[in-house]
């Protein structure tokens, strides 16, 4: 089975995604980053694609669905670095991601989420550090 | 002319579809496709193996190297499920029978530059697409 290293870094969620994931992994990986999203509660969520070699109609559907669900919990979703050819496909297929933010890169995906939860995040940072109460 | 063959992947796990995706991306890189039609190809396929899968169970993906005067990739993609009843619809977009994107049949019919879809309620489908080089 597949493994997707996630890291988090501050506030958001890095998630590169490097291999070619069947249909099992695919939904792991969904269900992994919605749990760690909640364990962690980062802000944003940088997923990125640009080893991807192929994006079908499945695999854009669940990147959808996890900006959906990331947006539910309250985090931002960035996909960085689809590969130009994977673009271009994806506009043929008809996939068109519009609600979904991205970026060339990681870099300027990070400065994408940094501005889309920039300021909230710093200042609830510092002024509450303890612990999150439980619901 | 006869085309030149990979042994067909059999489609019984989603393991098979990336395993199809990756051997025609392998073909066409070899045939001197561009980086984007290696790409559609190779989603067209990984579209058109899933529906197998989704819809037959199981079936297999025929690759084929075409070498005469007009050289391309032929792929055939054949499944002996339960067929298509009204085609017409099934090419729709966003049409689906299983709540996906129901982009796989008209996706693929894109991407590729022929497309052949064979069918009947109870005798399987064959899908043939072809990307000229």
């Amino acid at each position: 089975m597949a493994e997707v290293t996630m890291m988090k870094i501050g506030s958001v969620l890095i998630v590169p995604i490097q291999v070619e994931l069947h249909n099992h992994a695919a939904i792991h990986v969904q269900e992994d980053i919605i749990q760690n999203i909640e364990e962690t509660g980062v802000r944003g969520l940088l997923i990125e694609v640009s080893r991807l070699q192929v994006v079908d109609s499945f695999l854009g559907r669940l990147i959808g669905d996890i900006a959906s669900m990331a947006r539910v919990m309250g985090c931002q979703t960035v996909v960085a670095g689809l590969q130009p050819a994977v673009a271009i496909t994806l506009m043929e297929l008809g996939l068109h991601l519009e609600d979904i933010h991205t970026t060339l890169n990681t870099e300027m995906g990070l400065e994408l989420l940094g501005r889309l939860i920039g300021d909230k995040v710093s200042r609830f940072e510092t002024e509450n550090n303890s612990e999150e109460e439980g619901g | 002319m006869k085309p030149e063959s990979i042994p067909s992947v059999e489609i019984v796990s989603s393991e098979g579809i990336v395993v199809a995706r990756q051997k025609v991306r392998e073909l066409a890189v070899n045939m001197g496709f561009s980086a984007v039609d290696q790409t559609r190809i190779a989603t067209a396929v990984s579209e058109l193996a899933r529906n197998i899968l989704v819809f037959a169970g199981k079936g297999k993906v025929a690759i084929f190297a075409l070498q005469g005067d007009r050289k391309g990739i032929q792929i055939v993609c054949e499944d002996d499920g339960p067929g298509i009843a009204d085609i017409e619809l099934a090419m729709a977009d966003g049409y689906s029978t299983v709540k996906s994107l129901g982009l796989g049949l008209p996706g693929a019919r894109r991407l590729m530059d022929e497309f052949q879809l064979e069918s009947e309620p109870g005798n399987g489908t064959r899908v043939t697409v072809t990307k000229w080089l």
